[in-house]
């Protein structure tokens, strides 16, 4: 009976028909504005060379080439370090940043939300507060930590930073809080320790959770590039070849430039769609009381 | 039920041990740094000769002898009282929007709204080949063709427009974290509070919005305010990407291309220092502020 309630009422305010309309055309329009330098940077790309320098500009194709991307690959192949290394680079410190990141932040995640023990809230609050540390700010003191580290222009510059970040572990935080106590009760009782409990139980259960923050800290792993920590040309990233290629000479390669935007953008886009559920159902916590 | 104190400490010796590998990252690269800004603050560091300690020279430098930072510091705070606000509401009021749509058409047009964030650092491309100087350019292109302008303008290299760009492409960028939080709050609200509500007499979806929606999402409205703050108050990229570093007469410097000038160029490594200190107090402040301010929301 009361799911039959339920539906019959609505469960919401009356909707008008014209308030419908308009929102639907603000969003749209903003949509719009929000997508727009996506796909002009895809056709763009796409132009050949006589409608790229066409006046006035037009924003439309009309004969698609991938010639853009060919000639992007021609210019690096003759750099000095194969663009291989560079991906392998950009790969390397995605994955060892990402993994070392989510492991860590989901075994200090787990006590943080299930245990009771001294200077917990301490700790808690101190991570809150560490939401406001962006890299911007701590950068100077960062460079003079690593430099006395001796770490500077090693892979080490560009992925340890990252694995204490902080958006991580309160996300795991608040994910693990809300995970139902009776299974960990269950594994206590079997005689599980509390690393086996880890492992086997949270881990496992907190999949939404790990996810996000892999895409989360995968998609700023991919588009950092820090010049002032990394200067010897085989340790530089992806991003910082490409852009070392278009910056050359920015009019004629115009084409090779939204190339390589566009080659930039793919990777993360294609993750964020793919896990985008796990991303929304796990911020429904990341709510500060 | 009783522990013993062993069996107690036990416990609690895992509850540590299972935080220190992170803990041992965010202490040294997170909570060093921010310890190490507010001493290095007080000293001149060059990175060659040893810190020097000057008291509070720095802080009296930055206010009283540098224009540029005064500068910075001005359009900092334009940056974060215009950018800061308007994609806060934008990004509350379009997830609200699409709230009411179907589940596919919520997640297209989640991943929409949220492309900006994650690409943005790609696209600068574009937005220079679009502000570009000459005819080629797309907007000057587009507007003399319209015969609204008969010579190009040099969008990014002309004060009086710099900075009305740059609030522009980071707004486009800014629909960020704190929108998802927003997406995944919204679907949370308690069905059965709307039903009540229609009993209460509530007549229009401002109403239920207001004493509704609004007061169930505190904690996730606060959460969006910290994130949106943060990235209001840093912004630094659009601006060295987009106007140059240094932009014309420093119309587009901010703290942190300040910060990064004096760190990564003049390594001045106190003074800018001294700047980040400041920064961080005003990012603080401010997320005090709106965080008393949004707990007083539907009430």
């Amino acid at each position: 009976m009361f799911t039959i309630a339920k539906k019959k009422s609505g469960a919401k305010a009356r909707r008008s028909l014209a308030g419908n309309i308009a929102i639907f055309g603000f969003v749209a329009l903003l949509g719009l504005f929000s997508a727009f330098p996506f796909i002009f940077a895809i056709i763009t790309s796409l132009k050949p060379l006589d409608e790229l320098l066409q006046f006035p500009p037009r924003l439309i194709v009309m004969r698609p080439t991938l010639n853009n991307f060919t000639d992007l690959f021609q210019l690096a192949s003759n750099m000095w370090v194969p663009l291989s290394r560079y991906i392998f680079n950009t790969a390397f410190i995605s994955v060892v940043g990402t993994v070392l990141h989510v492991l860590f932040a989901a075994m200090a995640a787990y006590p943080l939300a299930k245990h009771k023990f001294p200077g917990k809230n301490l700790i808690f609050s101190v991570i809150v507060m560490a939401l406001m540390f962006v890299p911007q700010v701590t950068f100077i003191p960062q460079f003079v930590l690593m430099s006395q580290m001796n770490i500077v222009n090693t892979y080490g510059a560009l992925i340890l930073p990252w694995i204490g970040a902080s958006l991580g572990l309160f996300l795991m935080k608040q994910f693990i809080e809300q995970l139902p106590d009776a299974i960990l009760e269950a594994a206590r009782i079997d005689g599980a320790s509390e690393y086996k409990t880890f492992f086997s139980i949270i881990w496992p259960n907190s999949t939404p959770a790990i996810m996000t923050v892999v895409i989360f800290q995968f998609i700023n792993l991919w588009n950092y590039a820090p010049k002032e920590l990394i200067f010897g040309e085989s340790l530089k990233v992806f991003r910082m070849a490409l852009e070392q290629i278009v910056a050359g000479d920015p009019i004629a390669r115009m084409g090779a430039g939204s190339a390589a935007a566009v080659i930039l953008m793919i990777p993360p886009i294609i993750v964020f769609v793919l896990l985008q559920r796990k991303v929304v159902e796990t911020m429904t916590f990341a709510g500060i009381k | 039920m009783k522990k013993s104190i062993a069996q107690t400490i036990g416990m609690h010796k895992e509850s540590y041990l299972l935080m220190t590998p992170y803990m041992i990252f965010f202490l040294l690269f997170t909570i060093l740094p921010v310890v190490l800004s507010i001493v290095l603050g007080f000293t001149y560091y060059n990175m060659i000769e040893p810190p020097r300690f000057v008291g509070w020279y720095n802080y009296i430098r930055l206010f009283l002898d540098d224009d540029i930072f005064i500068i910075a510091v001005k359009n900092t705070l334009f940056f974060a009282f215009v950018t800061g606000p308007v994609s806060y509401l934008l990004s509350f009021l379009v997830a609200w929007m699409i709230n009411d749509l179907s589940k596919t058409l919520r997640s297209i047009a989640t991943t929409v709204f949220y492309i900006p964030t994650i690409i943005g650092v790609s696209v600068f491309p574009m937005w220079r080949l679009i502000f570009s100087p000459d005819a080629y350019g797309y907007l000057n292109g587009m507007l003399m063709g319209l015969g609204l302008i008969s010579e190009p303008v040099a969008w990014l290299l002309d004060k009086e427009y710099i900075l009305l760009i740059l609030i522009v492409v980071q707004l486009w960028m800014s629909l960020g974290i704190s929108f998802l939080a927003f997406v995944a709050g919204l679907q949370t609200v308690d069905r059965s509070l709307y039903e009540a509500g229609v009993m209460d007499g509530i007549k229009n979806r401002f109403q239920e919005l207001w004493y509704i929606t609004l007061p169930s999402m505190i904690p996730q409205l606060i959460f969006g305010a910290v994130m949106q703050i943060v990235i209001s108050f840093s912004v630094a990229d659009v601006s060295i990407q987009l106007a140059g570093f240094p932009s014309t007469e420093y119309a587009g410097e901010t703290m942190v291309t300040h910060i990064m000038d004096y760190g990564s160029i003049r390594y001045e490594m106190g003074y800018a220092s001294a700047m980040a200190v400041v920064l961080f107090f005003m990012m603080v402040f401010t997320n005090r502020l709106v965080t008393k301010i949004l707990q007083k929301v539907g009430i």
